[in-house]
């Protein structure tokens, strides 16, 4: 099986360090990935701010970039969701869309394809988990991140109040509607802050900016990272 | 009264110009004209910003979206099959748009057989002065009016004030807005935003006959509030109510509340006059069966609405001796051709989606504008009255699409799929003007940058290199041009000197040359920024106070103290 990683323009660019992860935690479990360097962005900016044709012509793009994988896994869970929700919606617009690989969000693959949730990763940390929008609704990954989390060596896992609130990023919406997108954050902090936690992470990395974005302006303490850092770390160290 | 002319109705429909809504019975509403675009309204985030610094109302409707959000989950809970419930009211609805036509004109059929006098209105203007020649054809100067979205949305109120005839809200939060001075919410049943004391001393104040030391507490504001609203319905001449449903088999009218003033204002006055949207009419009292337990299951948790107010024509010697239907157009028509959009006419007016939206529950009713309110408002306005204005254009933007007003919604609107549906609009819209906007060139740059993975990665070291250039500390506290807004109120990550795809490019000559990593040679500006790759990091030390983990040298800065 011809397994290909898609990282997402976004955490390609500001968070290496989650792609990197994510290639150490499919290599430890065995799997050879391969990563089309031709493949930049799905289109799901342009898709959700209404740029349509300029969308259209990315996800032709993507398909056709990874029309050689049997399977594509990426760490970005709103990514997947474009691919699966979205491209059906422009697939009369570009006629490489007829055929589109299955891209599955790296929870989904680790528990569904793998069959495991024990990754063999180290992280003695207090972490909470922010379920995003498009992984719970979208995707419906349901419990998989939780599952892997539980299985993490010394992770102690605190809930999060108002878990399934979404953190008011919302692509441009965080631009176009800057204040109303920070008072929906403002909360998401102020609970995370609740529960204590060192970490708080996520299956997207543009949740994430939108997190720490608050959190490192008003110096919260809190610190944000990908699942796949954590399932990586079998020191207790985040990987490079 | 009888309808206007109208050319291409009668159930076979087969009308005679090929114009849109040809063959509906009301097919002559469509065509006089565009609808009035309102230039020159505020964009969403412009009066959003305004509510936002409302810190009572936005507690007090946080307070009552938690509330409200618990007790239709319970709700649900007790419901043995709500999916199956859902799907069914889903069909429910369906069927009926699917063939208005017939609907309308067996309603209408049954409903005049019944007495009642059927009016056809093509938009807001026009039901204006339907309402208010019945108004005053009843000799009395006070109409009384049960909150009704409709109403709200055609600014009824306005129309009729024109005409010389008051109108006095019979909703006790309406009042309560009213004496206020503040616009009517879109549902005031799910919002209140006033606590206990606000509408006290509004009460207290205001309302006339009410005692200065009036006491705060529910019974007490309530009962003051009965006790004026009882002397205004049996005063009053007309009672204008909306419907949540008209029923084509009888001619019957349905509506379901948790006060009791549309029964009341439905008995006391002399003529009935309820404006409903051409798209609330369904076939057959069975479709009344599912609806109502959905309605009430989405509204207020409950198995049933408390009050469930039906008529069927006036009725000799009981109740009012006129009873008048205006059926309302006012872009729904229009809307009901649109493949995607139409679903949103579905809407049963239940505001369970507007207490799981963490846009309305921050921002309330008032940045959007009309009764058409939250996430079905900005899904519902700008295709009920188009994109012209600014406000209409801005608010299928005012949504992070996170789905959960599709999630819960009990008839099955995926809102999310017609914003997006309505921001191609919009987009496409403006595409049409000579001079594109700033933010089409930056998505037609970034398209053209992404269309080849050079461009990509030569932007991405530009980027970065700049970016570490502008810094401090770690993070980017300032972003220039249209990306200034993200910086208002957060900090922007710096993206490390080396992307994935370059680590990517590293590893793989490294392990084709067979030999150890080497770390990138560090760029202008980056030695600050990061470490070099294979740096043993320090282990973490909470006791030091220092940051609990080790900077894994990206751009995601956790709040390093």
């Amino acid at each position: 099986m011809r397994i290909g990683l898609f990282v997402a323009c976004l955490t390609d660019t500001l968070f290496p360090g989650t792609a990197r992860a994510t290639v150490r935690v499919l290599e430890r479990l065995g799997y050879d990935v391969v990563f089309p360097r031709e493949q930049t962005c799905c289109g799901q900016a342009h898709h959700t701010s209404g740029y349509r044709r300029e969308a259209a012509a990315l996800a032709g793009r993507f398909a056709s970039v990874f029309a050689r994988c049997d399977l594509v896994v990426t760490p970005s869970a709103s990514c997947a969701a474009m691919v699966r929700t979205g491209y059906p919606r422009l697939a009369e617009r570009e006629r490489r869309l007829a055929r589109v690989p299955r891209v599955l969000e790296l929870s989904e693959f680790l528990v569904d394809v793998a069959g495991v949730t024990d990754v063999g990763a180290t992280f003695p940390h207090r972490v909470t988990y922010h379920p995003t929008c498009q992984s719970l609704r979208a995707l419906k990954v349901g419990d998989r991140p939780l599952r892997l989390l539980r299985a993490v060596r010394g992770l102690e896992l605190a809930e999060l109040p108002a878990a399934e609130e979404c953190c008011g990023f919302g692509g441009t919406f965080a631009w176009k509607n800057a204040d109303t997108s920070v008072a929906i954050v403002a909360d998401k902090v102020r609970h995370i802050g609740e529960t204590g936690a060192e970490v708080v992470c996520a299956v997207d990395d543009a949740c994430l900016t939108q997190i720490s974005g608050a959190m490192s302006r008003l110096r919260g303490g809190v610190r944000t990272l990908h699942l796949a850092e954590i399932l990586a770390s079998d020191t207790g160290e985040v990987p490079r | 009264m009888s309808p206007a002319p109208r050319p291409g109705a009668g159930a076979g429909g087969a009308g005679g110009a090929p114009a849109p809504g040809a063959g509906y019975p009301w097919g002559h509403l469509l065509g006089r004209g565009p609808r009035s675009p309102r230039a020159g309204e505020p964009r969403f985030a412009d009066t959003a910003r305004a509510s936002l610094g409302q810190s009572a109302a936005r507690t007090s409707r946080a307070t009552a979206a938690a509330e409200q959000r618990a007790d239709r989950r319970a709700g649900r809970r007790a419901e043995p099959d709500w999916a199956g419930l859902r799907r069914a009211a889903t069909a429910v609805r369906e069927r009926a748009l699917a063939d208005l036509e017939r609907h309308l004109t067996e309603f209408e059929k049954r409903a005049e057989a019944a007495g009642t006098r059927v009016h056809w209105a093509r938009d807001a203007a026009e039901a204006g002065r339907i309402v208010a020649r019945v108004a005053a054809g009843t000799g009395a100067r006070d109409a009384v009016r049960s909150s009704s979205a409709t109403a709200g949305e055609l600014r009824l109120d306005a129309h009729l004030l024109r005409a010389g005839i008051t109108v006095h809200e019979t909703a006790v939060a309406d009042l309560i807005a009213g004496l206020a001075h503040e616009p009517p919410e879109s549902e005031s049943r799910t919002v209140r935003r006033h606590d206990r004391a606000g509408a006290r001393a509004v009460l207290a104040r205001r309302l006339p006959g009410a005692a200065t030391d009036l006491r705060a507490d529910p019974g007490a504001l309530v009962a003051v509030a009965r006790e004026y609203l009882r002397e205004t319905l049996l005063e009053a001449g007309t009672a204008i109510t909306g419907a949540n449903a008209l029923v084509a088999e009888t001619g019957s009218v349905v509506a379901m509340e948790t006060e009791g003033n549309v029964r009341m204002g439905a008995a006391m006055p002399r003529a009935l006059i309820t404006v409903a949207g051409i798209d609330k009419v369904v076939p057959a009292w069975a479709d009344i069966a599912v609806l109502a337990r959905v309605w009430a299951r989405s509204a207020t948790g409950a198995a049933q609405a408390p009050v469930v107010s039906t008529w069927t024509g006036p009725v000799e010697g009981d109740g009012p001796d006129e009873v008048h239907v205006v059926l309302v157009d006012a872009g729904r028509s229009a809307t009901l051709g649109d493949p995607v959009g139409r679903q949103a006419l579905r809407c049963i007016q239940c505001t369970a989606c507007l207490d799981v939206c963490p846009v309305f529950e921050r921002t309330g009713a008032a940045p959007y504008g009309s009764v058409h309110a939250g996430p079905i408002g900005a899904a519902l306005a700008p295709q009920l009255r188009g994109t012209a204005s600014a406000r209409e254009a801005s608010l299928p933007f005012a949504s992070t699409l996170c789905g959960a007003c599709a999630e819960v919604c009990p008839v099955g609107v995926d809102i999310p799929e017609i914003l997006l549906e309505l921001r191609a609009r919009v987009v496409d819209e403006r595409r049409a003007n000579a001079v594109p906007t700033p933010e089409a060139l930056a998505a037609q740059s970034a398209e053209w940058v992404m269309a080849e993975e050079r461009r990509f990665a030569r932007a991405q070291r530009a980027g970065s290199r700049w970016a570490r250039l502008l810094a401090r500390s770690g993070r980017l506290r300032r972003l220039p041009g249209l990306l200034g807004r993200w910086t208002e109120a957060r900090d922007f990550p710096v993206p490390p000197a080396e992307s994935f795809r370059a680590w990517w490019a590293r590893r793989r000559r490294a392990l084709l040359l067979g030999a150890a990593i080497r770390p990138p040679r560090a760029g202008p500006g980056a030695s600050a920024q990061r470490p070099p790759a294979e740096k043993p990091t320090a282990p973490p030390n909470p006791m030091e106070g220092g940051p609990p983990l080790a900077d894994p040298g990206d751009g995601r800065e956790g709040g390093t103290p």
